[in-house]
């Protein structure tokens, strides 16, 4: 698979060489220097020279303010030296200032705050000041009488090397090579998105260019080293780390704050448990559902209200793309492959959403998977697409259960018996039957495995004309329709619909695959 | 900024693998299959052991020596020592897939 690449491969593993960058994704173009990093080597810090050192800004009222101290500096000083961030021919009534438009100097030396004024002795930081405050200026400087018409202090502006619209583009540029996949140069006619289609990246729909830049910036969203090794993925069994989810998730259009669910997730799929090489093997049309529980729900805005399975919510639709992504191009597992999936579900593009846990006294799916209420988990659930259970008519508890155990005994087929798993996730109106009627959720599910007991002389392979169906041996018996511990309870959509919904497993337990949950780390 | 840099596309990170497997050479395909240990490998599906006694008689009438071995579960891959159970015992192998 990465044979077909080697025609455009850039063979240097860690090389940044910066060009003009006009991306969208930058408030501004970024004039940037070219440099060229070794892929074992940290990168240069540039030293600052001796003396007296200034950063400051032109859009910068205090920088503005203070620009006759710095002349007056430059006459009672040993060495002053000035770096502009914006403009080089500011301040206006200084010569020689430096141009640091391209934030190399600020960036490496962690100028916060312009003006900053720092002491440098033998090429080693002394002390620094910033804004302006006579004192401290005097104190660092070791010059006195400073400013002697301007107010005793006033506040400085944000440097521009620590403009978040820039964070990802100077860090790309300057810092240390964290990057280590290989570099896939593009020729310069060639259409980023048509080449991603063609070197195979592609799920069917269009991609997110993965640039040195986005891929930066995707990492921002997880404290963890890019290097580190998250699991093996399957088919192949390749060393998956955090820096190829990121370039995956990047794809798949994720924002920097998606990221740990998308490594939870591809830690929770590619378990042994979870067996994602038999998910993707199988001829079922089965795939990775992934249902996140807890606070980052709402701190990175999923949607478990109407349409909570639809399109339309980044997070939810990009989510399990990613973990897709991950698992074609990491793992290897592409249709026609190792994926033989007969006919395959539309929920393999990707499958994710967030449980609606304030809207039931209910303990949330996480919950039951033995997390704690306040911990942000995902629970991966290998399964078909949803199926609709109609219930409109139904008022009381009792009823609706009926209805739910008789629709979920055909999941599957009728014939289906202990062999696979279920994830029922009832609607808000759905929900409101029970609530309203004091059940807790340990009721619920006691009510509704004692509807789903199945007795197998109805599902015996040749009763009724069908020679799909259990043994004759297991004639005469009653067997439960999903295995103890098989049907999963979830709680999501919108307001209004007296619809709920179950998503089919595929074969249950330590032979196929066990729902599995991961707390979300940081 | 020289002009090869300007003339460059885009650089993209490799979402993939970056595998470079080490190519295995097949085995020679024998000639005939009379005097040799052939291993049927039942995946345990349903009724793939109907196909695998067929291929057994079949193959018991071409004189080949037939060995029947089972994986555990056809949702994963056979257990490594399985595989060097047939391998050890076994000049061919043939395995039952899918339904």
């Amino acid at each position: 698979m990465t044979g077909d690449n080697s025609a455009f491969d850039n063979s240097a593993q860690a090389v940044f060489s910066q060009r003009d960058s006009s991306s969208p994704s930058l408030g501004q173009n970024v004039n940037m220097s070219t440099t060229q990093l070794s892929p074992t080597a940290a990168p240069i810090r540039p030293v600052l020279p001796d003396g007296l050192v200034v950063f400051v800004k032109r859009d910068c009222a205090t920088c503005e303010l203070v620009s006759p101290v710095l002349a007056d500096l430059r006459d009672r000083a040993d060495s002053v030296t000035v770096y502009t961030q914006d403009d080089p021919s500011f301040p206006d009534n200084l010569s020689d200032v430096i141009d640091d438009t391209t934030l190399e100097m600020s960036w490496h030396h962690d100028v916060e705050t312009v003006p900053t004024v720092i002491r440098v002795i033998d090429g080693a930081e002394v002390e620094r000041t910033v804004g302006w405050k006579r004192t401290a200026w005097e104190e660092v400087t070791s010059v006195v009488g400073l400013g002697t018409d301007l107010p005793d202090q006033r506040p400085g502006c944000g440097s521009l090397s620590v403009d978040p619209d820039r964070a990802a583009a100077l860090a790309a540029a300057f810092g240390e090579a964290v990057l280590r996949s290989r570099r896939v140069e593009l020729a310069s006619l060639e259409d980023d998105i048509e080449a991603m289609f063609d070197r195979g990246w592609s799920d069917g729909l269009p991609l997110v260019p993965p640039t040195e830049q986005r891929v930066m910036a995707m990492l921002a969203g997880t404290t963890r080293d890019p290097q580190e090794v998250i699991t093996l993925a399957p088919p192949d069994l390749v060393e998956c780390t955090v820096e190829k989810i990121a370039i995956n998730a990047v794809m798949a259009g994720c924002k920097p704050e998606y990221l740990p669910v998308v490594i939870a997730a591809v830690e929770a799929s590619c378990t042994d448990e979870f067996n994602m090489h038999g998910a993707l093997c199988t001829t079922m049309g089965v795939g990775p559902i992934v249902v996140v529980n807890g606070p980052i729900r709402d701190r990175i805005g999923m949607n478990y209200g109407i349409n909570a399975f639809g399109q339309g919510n980044r997070a939810n639709s990009t989510i399990g793309r990613a973990l897709q992504l991950v698992i074609r191009n990491v793992g290897g597992g592409r249709p026609g492959e190792i994926d033989r999936a007969t006919q395959g579900q539309p929920g393999k593009l990707g499958m994710c959403f967030a449980e609606d846990e304030a809207g039931t006294p209910w303990e949330s799916l996480a919950v039951d998977q033995g997390m704690d209420p306040t911990d942000s988990a995902v629970t991966v659930f290998c399964g078909e697409a949803p199926r609709i259970i109609v219930d409109q008519q139904s008022r009381t508890p009792e009823s609706l259960t009926n209805l739910l155990a008789e629709a979920l005994l055909a999941t599957c087929s009728p014939r289906m018996i202990y062999g696979i798993d279920a994830m029922l996730v009832l609607s808000p109106e759905h929900m409101a039957r029970f609530v309203d009627a004091g059940w807790s959720k340990a009721k619920f599910r006691e009510e509704i495995l004692a509807r789903l007991q199945v007795q197998t002389d109805t599902v015996l392979s040749g009763h009724n004309g069908i020679d799909e169906g259990l043994p004759v041996e297991f004639g005469g018996a009653e067997l439960p329709k999903f295995r103890p511990g098989g049907l999963l309870l979830a709680h999501a959509g919108g307001p209004a619909g007296l619809f709920s919904s179950v998503f089919g497993g595929w074969v249950s337990g330590a032979k196929g695959s066990i729902p599995v949950t991961k707390k979300i780390g940081s | 900024m020289s002009d090869a840099n300007a003339a460059a596309g885009t650089v993209l990170l490799d979402p993939t693998g970056e595998l470079n497997p080490t190519a295995i050479p097949k085995s020679t395909r024998p000639e005939s299959l009379a005097g040799l240990t052939v291993g049927l490998l039942d995946i345990s599906k349903p009724r793939g052991n109907v196909f695998l006694d067929q291929l057994e008689s079949h193959l018991t009438a071409l004189d080949a020596t037939v060995m029947r071995f089972m994986k555990p579960t056809f949702t994963k891959p056979a257990p490594v020592d399985l595989r060097h159970e047939i391998a050890s015992q076994c000049d061919a192998v043939i395995e039952a897939l899918a339904d």
